[in-house]
């Protein structure tokens, strides 16, 4: 049981027009879905986390009786988001019972989703060792075409020894 | 009595640092850096005016470079390479020839820095223990190619090196590299299994060879075990005339 909790199950990558570029699962046993069902997936996320990113709840840059000239919102002006300075990033994890989902975008616009156990630690850590991976086994591969489904066989071998170690 | 000495102490140690010297000598004459015709000549100048040119020839210690900078360059030339061509031996020909003259030029850079760095240097690795010089028979041409040129290039010696066991080829030899620097960060496509990037790193040495005056052709081959999955093999075949020369040599006793 201990090392099942740090357990990642599967990685998907989406490039930025939301088509799969990438899928993978790490763990045996678990249901896969078709082909064309993962495409889907891939494409009603990537719709959902634009949706959730122009849904981000903003806040009244004025002080004054915040909650009751709310209804005007409709003009940006005075309106902030909760993070100043950071922009809105859409879904950045989804928590259920049996799995966390994390979401993380690059300044591409490609996405990772990686799908763990809720109870695993450091997903950031995880999450920033497989953009590395991405970076360097991917894009840095001359037969690599842009936007293209990832067949990188170093990046394929690269990540699986990697995430089977640190279990 | 006591001043000269001093003087030209002094004048060593501002040659050696030259970096407070020179930003002295700046302020000194504020005429000349708000000049800058650096710009307009296309040739970057570092700001304690000391560019490649300044550097000494066998000054190797610090030159580390980027490998990510490497990896983007090799790639970009892969991807040139690959425009138009018309196959897989294509592609390695085109790739072999961008090797080709950096062997030769290599070549010189390498006798250079065998010859001036301690000659103990070079006759622990390779097995004859001769002041170092152009190679005259193959097997010293190897240990250089396996050795120093290996380290030149990659900073560590190449994993084997093997003579042909067949009969019917007595002037092929292989170098193994169980992991080339040029083919980390590349995955070739399952339909092109047949490619090895690493023609380059073979047309380098082809490069060095013909440079000494053996004439070889050089291939590289992918043999990948369990634990190197990019292990590659050159394949270097020596020319008919080398081989001959090689026999008169080997009766003369010359090594």
């Amino acid at each position: 049981m201990p090392s099942s909790t740090r357990t990642v199950f599967s990685l998907i990558i989406i490039n930025k027009a939301g088509g799969l570029i990438y899928q993978r699962e790490y763990q045996a046993g678990l249901r896969s879905l078709s082909t064309n069902d993962y495409l889907v997936l891939a494409g009603t996320f990537h719709g959902v986390h634009a949706i959730t990113r122009s849904i981000t709840p903003k806040l009244p840059v004025a002080q004054t009786s915040p909650a009751l000239t709310s209804p005007g919102g409709s003009a940006p002006v005075g309106f902030s988001y909760p993070n100043p300075g950071v922009p809105a990033s859409g879904l950045e994890h989804l928590e259920t019972e049996k799995f966390r989902l994390t979401c993380f975008q690059t300044l591409t616009g490609t996405k990772f989703l990686l799908f763990t156990d809720p109870m695993t630690g450091n997903v950031d850590t995880i999450m920033n060792k497989i953009y590395e991976l991405y970076a360097d086994y991917v894009m840095k591969n001359p037969f690599y075409q842009l936007e293209m489904p990832v067949r990188c066989e170093a990046f394929d071998r690269h990540l699986g020894a990697w995430l089977r170690g640190r279990t | 009595m006591a001043a000269p000495p001093r003087h030209s102490a002094m004048l060593s140690v501002s040659n050696a640092v030259g970096t407070p010297q020179s930003g002295s000598s700046d302020k000194s004459q504020t005429a000349q850096p708000p000049s800058t015709p650096q710009p307009t000549q296309g040739l970057r100048v570092p700001s304690n005016r000391k560019t490649i040119y300044d550097r000494h020839l066998n000054r190797s210690r610090n030159a580390e470079l980027s490998r990510a900078s490497f990896a983007y360059l090799f790639a970009e030339m892969v991807t040139y390479a690959q425009r138009r061509v018309t196959g897989i031996q294509d592609l390695e020909k085109r790739l072999n020839e961008q090797g080709y003259p950096l062997g030769l030029r290599l070549l010189d850079l390498l006798f250079y820095r065998t010859t001036t760095t301690s000659s103990s240097a070079l006759s622990s690795s390779s097995t004859s223990s001769s002041p170092p010089n152009r190679p005259l028979r193959i097997l010293t041409l190897l240990h250089l190619i396996h050795g120093p040129l290996w380290r030149l290039l990659f900073g560590r010696s190449a994993d084997a090196l093997e003579h042909s066991v067949s009969p019917d080829t007595p002037n092929e030899y292989m170098i193994t590299d169980n992991d080339p620097l040029v083919n980390t960060y590349i995955s070739v496509p399952r339909e092109m299994n047949q490619l090895n990037c690493a023609a380059f790193v073979a047309g380098i040495i082809e490069g060095v060879c013909d440079g000494c005056g053996f004439e070889a052709k050089v291939s590289a081959h992918n043999q990948p075990t369990e634990m190197w999955p990019s292990r590659t093999v050159f394949l270097l075949g020596f020319g008919e005339s080398v081989m001959e020369r090689e026999k008169v040599l080997e009766r003369a006793g010359i090594k």
